[in-house]
């Protein structure tokens, strides 16, 4: 009785200190295990030659950076994946000025404007395989609608997804659909609280157009392209269910990305390399965290600011 | 030693309990996980299942089909997890990786002199050794081979090649007439070694074949450029249908049917589907992929599809009686007949399908490949190295130019890999 | 407002602008259009080659009805299984993290906040290897449990994010007054801030919901077969099984999008809260 009244003012005292690490703790456990250590063994992996059918402690054979020495020594395939994530990172960032420009187009209040807004962010709510399956047969090279159209504009019909020279640009042409319909939601929203007064001032000092929407408009949706931003490099460095499903790497490997390479090293039909997987990943890590950074820097200003 | 010597007693005491299945049914559980997912061997595969269980009415039998490419990555997950008894794969350098680490049943014990598989299935039995040991059993084999639109030849005034002039001479003929000579889709890579197989083996023979195999020839070796370079004729003068990088072997098929190709180098298992699509057996004839060398003795790819038991299966014993049932003469006469798989059965006792493709591949295999048999590209090559391949080989068959570079590429990979 | 409101402007305009609206609308959505179109063809459009044409005639009720006698409500019913306690769980783990982090005040508060944030944007191949080895070992591979699992704890990182901004937000003398009150922190939690949270709980489900339903990367990474897989990794099978049938494989498509389709159009307004949150300040 005794113990535990001393326990409870004991809990009582400490009791703000106390609470949020027992609201913390099974969230934090849960991340512990399923994310934060599964990155550390992921670079101890990565020193290892291991093909991932027993233990790793008992099958795999430390071989330190032998890994790492051949991926960026003499590894072809490394290289055109590295090169088709820059791909990914350049061109997926397309998808910003799309989707303000869709957002603009659609920023007005006629009637049923709001089914055309939800129409329009259609393509992010189904999955990237149903996303690539449509997109594989849009470039059918016999049947597909996009010959189709290019045949009718002139041009020869293309094996878009045939052609090692085209095959990503296809790919990312088709992750710019959904990606493009995010970013418009992101500036629709944006758009919503640009302010009125200011935008009527600048109109009034004869602002208007491309001036008005860079000088006036554009400064006030900086949160929102951050975060757009943020999200489309995100997600090209992540790209890998349509690359799987509408090319499989190929033609002859020339659509891989990191993504798909490691996942082609380590657990596909013809891959039993998890150490060589591994230390793809952790490369592919590197170059994430130096985005993540830049995103954690940028939060950790604002933080400073809003409390500081 | 006792355990080993114990177990050969519990499972040969299955067998013969299985000889005279009334006395002793089979009870608890068995797990079986199939590759068998297109619909007929699907429907064949549960047929058979579902006899088992008829003979064996208290056994509690699951099934779970997965999808055959899907199945492919995962075997390696449900093996040391969540372990099948029973379970579909393919012989040779295939299952070594398994069972270098232990996850497949040694079942060396239903293989031992005197017993029905042993004396049945003799021929098979290199293909399901690893050590010196056996790894499994063999359900069905199939030869690959030309099948081609018999009325279009004729049309054409062509006949069956029986060497490589002929072949190039059929092309040029096909082409004329504003048809390819071979339909191909090369988007997963195995179709397009076929066709690597089968000229290396016409150009260099067998043994060099294996040789390759094994990792003693590089790949810049000019006779290995020999073969691609009768590979590149075929290419350089258009035999293959265009864009076939990113079609799969069904969506090749409609230009066999449609007539607009006249051939397809493929396994056994393509009839069916052309025969659906529309093609009766007067207009589909089969031949052997014709002579390359002269004096090169003819060998041929007849990959065999196998049962293993998983080294963490709780149900060895129901498993080893459903293997023995599998290649029994009766199971292997009925899921290899026309009907059903229309493959050829792994049992020398059983009786093969009166079917006119059946039979010319079994007279094939059993009479005219002198040279060997080899397994399969992707089967007899390890998986790194048949990776790397395959991937030039898809890239020759588009870009033959760049077949220097394609080779390099191989050769270091083979470097490696050995 | 910005761009200029089209009723301000000249009669023409407003004609062309809503006659442009569902003109661009139908080119946007062309692609699914299409496959819609697809699935409601006969096989032999597609074997005649009539792709883009009129259909010669409209099977909708025998291509849906094949799929619906595949396994595919198997899979849909799996996804369900997966995305539900996902949805749950991520949501309950987050609003007891965001509540840590955005009330308190504490040492390696914006160390671990960071953590979450920084852990939601990783590439998950540097996860694969070891989450699969976790999995297998735990004897959770191939179940929907061993799915949700990680499925709640990854997204943890993002509903954390979303939860602490949130809770940061909301004003913080409300929870000044229940502690003069001597309100147990516990109960300030329960009865204070999360019927407070109402909004962000509904934005975040709908999203995860999305976002879970069309995973397919750890759907192969963790399961096989029939009996676990969601439905983004038994499109796969179920094409692998219809390979060329067109008309089949536009049904299933169909089919697998609906759900979170259906989610968003009738929580939009949740949907896209949650979506734009940090959007807009």
């Amino acid at each position: 009785m005794n113990t535990t009244l001393v326990k409870q003012n004991w809990y009582k005292r400490n009791e703000i200190a106390i609470t949020p690490w027992l609201f913390l703790v099974p969230g934090l456990i849960m991340f512990a295990i399923y994310v934060v250590f599964p990155i550390f063994q992921s670079f101890r992996i990565s020193l290892f030659k291991w093909d991932g059918l027993g233990s790793l402690a008992t099958h795999g054979e430390y071989i330190g950076m032998a890994n790492y020495e051949k991926l960026l020594t003499r590894d072809r395939s490394f290289n055109i994946s590295l090169w088709n994530n820059l791909k990914w990172l350049v061109f997926y960032l397309a998808s910003i000025p799309a989707g303000l420009f869709i957002a603009l187009f659609l920023n007005q209040t006629v009637r049923g404007i709001r089914l055309y807004k939800s129409l329009f962010f259609f393509p992010f709510v189904i999955s990237q395989i149903v996303v690539g399956l449509v997109f594989t047969w849009f470039y059918d090279p016999q049947y597909g609608l996009f010959n189709g159209i290019i045949g009718f504009v002139g041009f020869k019909p293309l094996n878009v997804l045939g052609d090692p020279t085209l095959s990503t640009y296809g790919v990312i042409a088709a992750g710019l659909w959904p990606q493009t319909a995010y970013c418009m939601i992101l500036y629709l929203t944006g758009l919503n609280s640009v302010d009125p007064e200011q935008t009527e001032a600048a109109r009034l000092d004869g602002a208007k157009g491309i001036k008005m929407l860079w000088h006036v408009i554009l400064p006030q949706l900086r949160p929102a392209t951050f975060i757009a931003f943020v999200v489309t490099v995100i997600g090209s460095l992540r790209s890998f269910d349509l690359i799987s499903i509408m090319t499989n790497g190929g033609p002859f490997g020339s659509s891989r990305v990191l993504s798909f390479y490691m996942f082609e090293k380590s657990l596909s039909e013809y891959g039993f390399k998890m150490g060589y997987g591994a230390a793809i990943a952790v490369i592919l890590f590197l170059i994430m965290m130096v985005f993540i950074g830049y995103f954690l820097w940028r939060m950790y200003q604002d933080e400073k600011a809003t409390n500081g | 030693m006792r355990s080993v010597l114990k177990a050969t007693a519990v499972s040969l005491a299955t067998i013969v309990a299985l000889a005279a299945p009334a006395s002793a049914e089979l009870t608890g559980n068995l797990k079986i996980n199939l590759d068998t997912s297109n619909p007929a061997p699907r429907a064949t595969m549960e047929a058979l299942i579902a006899k088992f269980q008829a003979a064996n009415p208290a056994l509690n039998i699951t099934t779970n089909v997965i999808d055959r490419e899907a199945y492919k990555t995962q075997i390696r997950n449900f093996l040391s997890a969540d372990a099948p008894d029973v379970l579909t794969w393919y012989a040779a350098n295939r299952m070594k990786p398994y069972v270098e680490a232990g996850l497949l049943e040694d079942v060396s014990d239903m293989w031992a002199d005197g017993t029905d598989i042993a004396k049945e299935l003799a021929s098979t039995k290199g293909a399901l050794t690893v050590d010196g040991k056996q790894w499994g059993v063999p359900y069905t084999y199939y030869q690959w081979g030309i099948y081609y639109r018999k009325d279009i030849y004729q049309e054409l005034g062509l006949s069956e090649p029986s060497n490589f002039d002929d072949m190039l001479s059929n092309c040029e003929a096909m082409i004329a007439s504003g048809r390819k000579c071979y339909t191909i889709g090369n988007k997963w890579l195995w179709t397009g070694a076929g066709w690597f197989d089968y000229l290396n083996l016409r150009t260099n023979g067998f043994n060099f074949h294996m040789q390759m195999a094994a990792g003693e020839i590089e790949w810049t070796d000019p006779r290995v450029r020999e073969t691609f370079a009768n590979w590149g004729k075929l290419i350089r003068m258009g035999a293959f249908i265009d864009d076939n990088q990113n079609k799969d072997w069904q969506q090749s098929l409609p230009f066999m049917i449609d007539g607009s190709a006249g051939a397809i180098l493929m396994g056994n298992f393509a009839v069916s589907p052309l025969r659906e699509g529309g093609l009766t057996d007067d207009q589909l004839d089969f031949h052997q992929f014709p002579a390359i060398t002269a004096g090169i003795a003819m060998a041929e790819d007849a990959p065999t599809d196998t049962f293993h038991i998983a080294a963490n299966a709780k149900n060895k014993d129901n498993a080893r009686a459903f293997l023995a049932y599998i290649v029994s003469a009766d199971a292997q006469t009925e899921m290899n007949n026309g009907a059903n798989l229309g493959q050829l059965p792994v049992n020398s006792k059983a009786s093969v399908d009166d079917d006119k493709f059946l039979n010319k591949g079994f007279e094939m295999l059993s009479s005219n490949s002198p040279g060997g048999v080899a397994q399969f590209f992707d089967r007899d090559f390890p998986a790194e190295m048949a990776q790397a391949a395959m991937e030039g080989f898809q890239e020759f068959m588009i870009y033959p130019d760049n077949l220097d570079d394609i080779l390099d590429r191989i050769e270091g990979v083979r470097k490696e890999v050995y | 407002m910005f761009p200029k409101p089209i009723e301000k402007s000249s009669r023409t305009w407003q004609l062309g602008y809503q006659a442009l609206l569902p003109t661009v609308m139908l080119l946007w959505l062309a692609p699914l259009l299409a496959v819609a179109l697809f699935s409601i063809r006969p096989d032999s459009d597609f074997l005649v080659g009539n792709y883009w044409g009129w259909p010669s005639s409209f099977e909708m009720a025998k291509n849906y009805g094949m799929v619906f006698g595949s396994a595919m409500p198997r899979y849909i019913m799996n996804s369900f299984l997966i995305t539900m306690p996902t949805v749950i769980g991520a949501v309950a783990l987050s609003c007891m993290t965001g509540f840590a982090l955005g009330v308190y005040k504490f040492r390696g508060n914006l160390l671990i906040f960071f953590m979450f944030i920084a852990g939601n944007f990783v590439p998950f191949q540097i996860l694969m290897v070891p989450v699969r080895d976790l999995t297998l070992d735990i004897g959770l591979y191939n179940t929907k449990t061993g799915l949700v699992l990680f499925h709640i704890a990854f997204q943890t990182g993002f509903c954390t994010l979303f939860m602490r901004n949130f809770i940061k937000a909301l004003p913080y003398e409300l929870i000044e007054a229940a502690r003069v009150e001597g309100i147990a922190e516990w109960r300030i939690f329960w009865f204070v801030v999360l019927p407070l949270m109402k909004p962000a709980i509904a934005a975040l489900s709908v999203l995860i919901f999305t976002f879970i339903w069309n995973d397919y990367f750890w759907a192969i990474v963790l399961t096989q077969g029939e009996n676990a897989q969601p439905v983004t990794a038994g499109i796969t099978s179920f094409n692998a099984q219809f390979r060329a049938m067109y008309h089949l494989m536009s049904a299933g498509s169909i089919i697998a999008a609906l759900p979170p389709v259906l989610m968003f159009f009738l929580m939009q307004k949740h949907f896209i809260a949650g979506l734009t949150l940090g959007a807009v300040k």
